[in-house]
């Protein structure tokens, strides 16, 4: 989120922005876990990075996600007290966010809680109305980030951990990953909860990421009228309490709780844990039901010890090195500002920021089947036959969605990457129906073997190989061929690969990739390729 | 967008839809299309490779796509319109459909009567809640059963099942064939989900250990499963802690039940049984709204496809019967399960069938019994009875009312106060309903023969 963010920012000026990420696509880390909300601001210390980005990011949010085509619902907000005894907080809340400069708080009674929210818990006392609070899609943002940013000409690098960061006079000069090296007059560390481990590799030590993980319970969209807007509880003194609150798409989400962990990659869900997510949804809203879960899961929030704010600036003694880091909540709300800020430190930096002309702000939503009325979708399917074809029948999402999916300027080459673009295996089955045509659909439009099509890159391989079944299939074809038969085969799939290739060439394969060395470029970045076959952003399949 | 009229649409074409269909247009109904989102007639028959299709309805041993076939061609004889690759979006209280394909694009449907046969969807990891890491390899029984079937690929080749179903036992062996480890297939309750004949035959003749009162308490490995945490549940599923054990793994299955695919049925507006998750349904399988029948797994869930057919046939005579203005009267009698019983489908039973023709009850034990009496009860008196030597929740009970049985006077019950199932019918405010009951043999009531895993 942070750094799709920043890269997007800068692509606004003549500057070479080489954007790496270590995963095999953007929004896979704490931006695909979190609770989508944008906050208003009221929770953080006034003075802080937290709380002065936080209303400024707020702020930028409704242009933002209009030029990027970015699902944003500015629903508002409720801090709810249960008990009167809790009121006081609401009023302290209030002070606080007015001091940090928030617009129209008001703690308004319980009647009028009741009446804009009638599945909240008959035992409130009031609430905190906050307007500007709001609902988004973080990774719908960063992934609108990302590809606005290749779209004005920023370099991206998928799969591409950073393995070392080299020194030269007390500045850091080059960046690497396996098989590039990328020569820089800047760095910005936006590593999330690997930060910390970014940072060490220039011999600095200034804080620790210590993850924090908080799980969620993601409801059927059957249920997703419960709740019109966020609810939060009264805060506690770590976190903002456990959430029940809408989602852009028509579900409910609740969560999470909060619970250090050693690991950076344990992401794992507990017993424990979901039931105390359930019992806190419950206390304020009692009639969530569990049975309408669709899924849960965990993400884990960069909380950076000892500061306890966003670290935001250069490392102490190296100026060319930026930190990003520590952005827990309220970073998705902030990631817009924090953008802003990292571009004025860079500006102070000595970074020269010229504005390129050619810069376009504009990001085209995706095409969504299931958002359009029926005289729409018909002009569609008449166009290219692909939109008359539901693959995700939960999510009414089409194989025209997806191919255009798989070829748009970020690189899209998982079966979570596709989920997170059109939604399919987002719905109540969870990709039990549409996971194999899914699968089968990005096999054929990037010519990848089956078994080499990952849920998430890396060794996320969902098939193993070939079952006998083929082998023995072969094997009678060859034996009838040798006989002189002529082994028939349906034909069908064939047809639907044709039909595919056509939709691929409408929506244009690759634009903007590889298409960005004549822009004027200042000279701020290098990349050098040491072995060829491993650059890019394609994940390789499992290895 | 295109207009279609018909006299009766079939929505879906699985077993049920086929069955429905073709049993419509025998019955005389003029233009029956049957409606399906895959690209083949048959439903989920298709991936169903293994054998012992048909042996109650065909009296032979069949494979899925040649139990499917048979009713294929029995719709194509029977002059059924087939759309496939379509897929269904809305359907409406006035019987209205409307469908997209890539051939056709957006078309409206309107049909005098409408079957719904979507049938069932499976659950998965977030029904049943199980806590851990989410890495790729978990997958749900009828998913790996098309990869493997249908698309020539496996799953993994160490592979954990959770849930006794049907669908797990049959994968749980046609994995061992196809070369993989099977290392357990765990079932939370003390008896199996799945038919007896496949407990024995994919677990048993395999060597596949079935861990009863098991579950899966924790998912290993960060981009694809590397092992699961296992542990014994108590009385009440829950897990006893100091009794797990890992299993390492690079794939889980799920078979842990299946959901009837009701969003459509949702959309119409129709009452639900909470218990079976599908519509509230007439012995004519004629849903809660008028004109809009239902059948198969959406209805409820069934063990055997023999049945799917049977409950098709009634649904697509009833569609026939609506379309043809045959119907029964409105005096209807309503079915509630008592006790041992989970439910009953259908639950409206019309008078007029009552004693005109045998009906036929679908129903499923609370907790496995043996020696046992199946009852049908009207107003305090079993009017029909039938003995079981064994009742297991995995396998439907059938209970067939004989024609005539459960006359109105017989059965002390006043026609003329049975009209329409009402809160304000006449004797005192109850219901008139017929309640089906299992009783043991052995001591006259309850049905707490032993339980046997």
């Amino acid at each position: 989120m942070v750094g799709t963010g920043i890269a997007r920012e800068l692509s606004r000026y003549d500057v070479r922005v080489v954007l790496v990420e270590k995963r095999a696509d953007v929004a896979f880390g704490t931006t695909k876990a979190n609770t989508a909300l944008v906050h208003a601001g009221y929770d953080a210390e006034p003075g802080t990075w937290k709380a002065r980005l936080n209303v400024r990011g707020n702020a930028l949010y409704p242009k933002v996600c209009a030029e990027l085509g970015v699902s944003y619902k500015n629903t508002g907000s409720l801090v709810v007290a249960l008990a009167e005894e809790q009121t006081v907080h609401l009023h302290e809340l209030r002070a606080r966010g007015e001091t940090n400069g928030v617009p129209g708080l008001e703690v308004i009674p319980r009647e009028r809680v009741l009446a804009i929210e009638p599945g909240v818990s008959p035992s409130v006392a009031a609430a905190l109305w906050a307007p500007t609070g709001g609902i988004t899609s973080p990774w719908e943002l960063a992934i609108a980030y990302a590809e606005n940013a290749v779209a004005n000409g920023v370099e991206l690098l998928l799969s591409s951990p950073v393995i070392g960061i080299d020194m030269r006079g007390g500045r850091a000069v080059s960046v690497r990953c396996p098989g590039v090296v990328i020569y820089t007059q800047f760095v910005v560390n936006a590593a999330g909860i690997w930060a910390d481990d970014i940072e060490r590799m220039i011999n600095r030590d200034d804080f620790e990421i210590t993850p924090r993980r908080g799980e969620y319970y993601l409801f059927d969209r059957r249920v997703g009228h419960l709740v019109s807007r966020p609810l939060f509880p009264v805060p506690s003194q770590a976190t903002k309490g456990i959430v029940v609150a809408p989602t852009v798409d028509g579900n409910l989400i609740a969560g999470p709780n909060a619970l250090l962990v050693g690991d950076k990659g344990d992401l794992a869900t507990t017993a424990a844990g979901l039931a105390e997510v359930i019992d806190g949804a419950r206390k304020l809203v009692p009639g969530l039901p569990v049975r309408e879960s669709i899924t849960n899961f965990a993400g884990l929030r960069a909380v950076a010890v000892p500061v306890g704010d966003f670290v935001i600036g250069a490392s102490p003694g190296v100026p060319n090195f930026v930190n990003a880091a520590g952005i827990q909540s309220p970073g998705l709300t902030a990631a817009p500002a924090i953008a802003e800020a990292v571009r004025d430190i860079l500006a102070d930096a000595g970074l020269v920021l010229v504005e390129k002309p050619t810069f376009n702000p504009v990001r085209e939503r995706p095409t969504r089947f299931s958002e359009l009325g029926r005289d729409e979708q018909s002009a569609l399917i008449e166009k290219n036959p692909l939109w008359g074809h539901i693959i995700c029948r939960c999510e009414t999402v089409t194989e025209a969605e997806i191919v255009e999916a798989l070829h748009r300027p970020v690189p899209c080459t998982t079966l979570d990457g596709v989920k997170f673009r059109t939604r399919a295996g987002a719905g109540r089955c969870q990709g039990g129906f549409c996971g194999p045509r899914v699968v089968d659909i990005i096999h054929r439009e990037l010519d990848t073997p089956m078994e080499h099509v990952t849920k998430k890159g890396g060794g996320s391989y969902i098939l193993s190989g070939p079952s006998k079944g083929p082998l023995l299939e072969q094997a009678a074809c060859r034996c009838l061929a040798d006989a002189g038969c002529n082994a028939a085969r349906d034909d069908g799939p064939d047809d639907g690969q044709v039909c595919g290739r056509a939709g691929a060439e409408d929506v244009g394969e690759g634009v903007g990739r590889g298409d960005h060395g004549n822009l004027g470029e200042q000279d701020v970045c290098r990349i050098e390729t040491r072995e060829r076959e491993e650059v890019g952003g394609h994940a390789h399949g499992r290895v | 967008m295109r207009t279609v009229e018909c006299d009766i649409a079939v929505v879906g074409a699985g077993p049920a839809g086929l069955a429905a269909a073709a049993r419509a247009k025998q019955c005389g109904a003029g233009r029956v299309i049957l409606m399906d989102r895959d690209r083949e007639l048959g439903g989920i028959l298709n991936q169903c490779i293994h054998n012992g299709f048909g042996l109650q309805l065909l009296s032979e041993e069949l494979t899925g796509p040649e139990y499917a076939e048979h009713f294929i061609s029995e719709a194509r004889d029977a002059g059924v319109e087939t759309m496939l690759d379509t897929m269904v979006l809305e359907v409406t209280q006035s019987r209205q459909i409307v469908a997209v394909n890539r051939h056709e694009g957006l078309m409206r449907i309107d049909a005098k009567a409408i079957v719904l046969a979507m049938g069932a969807r499976e659950r998965n990891r977030g029904g049943v809640i199980i806590p851990g890491m989410r890495p790729a390899g978990v997958f749900t029984a009828g998913a790996a059963q098309r990869y493997v079937n249908m698309e020539g690929y496996m799953p993994g080749k160490r592979i954990v099942v959770l849930g006794s179903g049907d669908i797990g036992l049959i994968m749980a062996r046609r994995l061992t064939w196809e070369g993989a480890k099977v290392e357990a297939v765990l079932e939370i309750l003390p008896f199996p989900s799945g038919l007896t004949r496949n407990i024995v035959q994919c677990l048993n003749d395999q060597g596949i250990p079935l861990y009863l009162s098991h579950t899966v308490v924790d998912i290993h490995g960060e981009e694809r499963v590397e092992g699961v945490t296992v542990a014994r549940v108590d009385g009440n599923l829950r897990p006893i802690p100091g009794t797990e054990w890992d299993i390492e793994c690079d794939t889980l299955l799920l078979s842990v039940g299946l959901i009837p695919e009701n969003e459509l049925t949702r959309d119409v507006g129709g009452e639900l049984d909470p218990v079976t998750g599908g519509p509230v349904v007439t012995d004519e399988m004629e849903t809660s709204t008028p004109g809009i029948f239902a059948c198969g797994n959406v209805v409820h869930i069934h063990d055997l496809v023999d049945n799917v057919t049977r409950e098709a046939w009634t649904a697509g005579e009833g569609a026939a019967r609506l379309v043809a203005g045959q119907q029964p009267g409105d005096d209807t009698v309503r079915t509630r399960a008592g006790d041992g019983i989970r439910y009953v489908v259908p639950h409206v039973l019309h008078l007029d069938n009552l004693a005109s023709r045998d009906v036929r009850l679908f129903m499923r034990a609370t907790r496995p019994a043996e020696r046992v009496q199946v009852e049908a009860v009207v107003g305090g008196e079993v009017v029909f009875s039938k003995s079981e030597r064994v009742v297991r929740p995995a396998e439907m009970v059938m209970l067939t009312i004989p024609q005539g049985k459960v006359s109105p006077v017989e059965a002390g019950l006043n026609r003329a106060g049975l009209n329409k199932v009402s809160p304000d019918c006449a004797d005192g405010g109850s219901q008139p309903e017929l309640v089906v009951r299992i009783t043991s043999r052995d001591r006259g009531t309850g049905a707490e023969g032993g339980e046997k895993a």
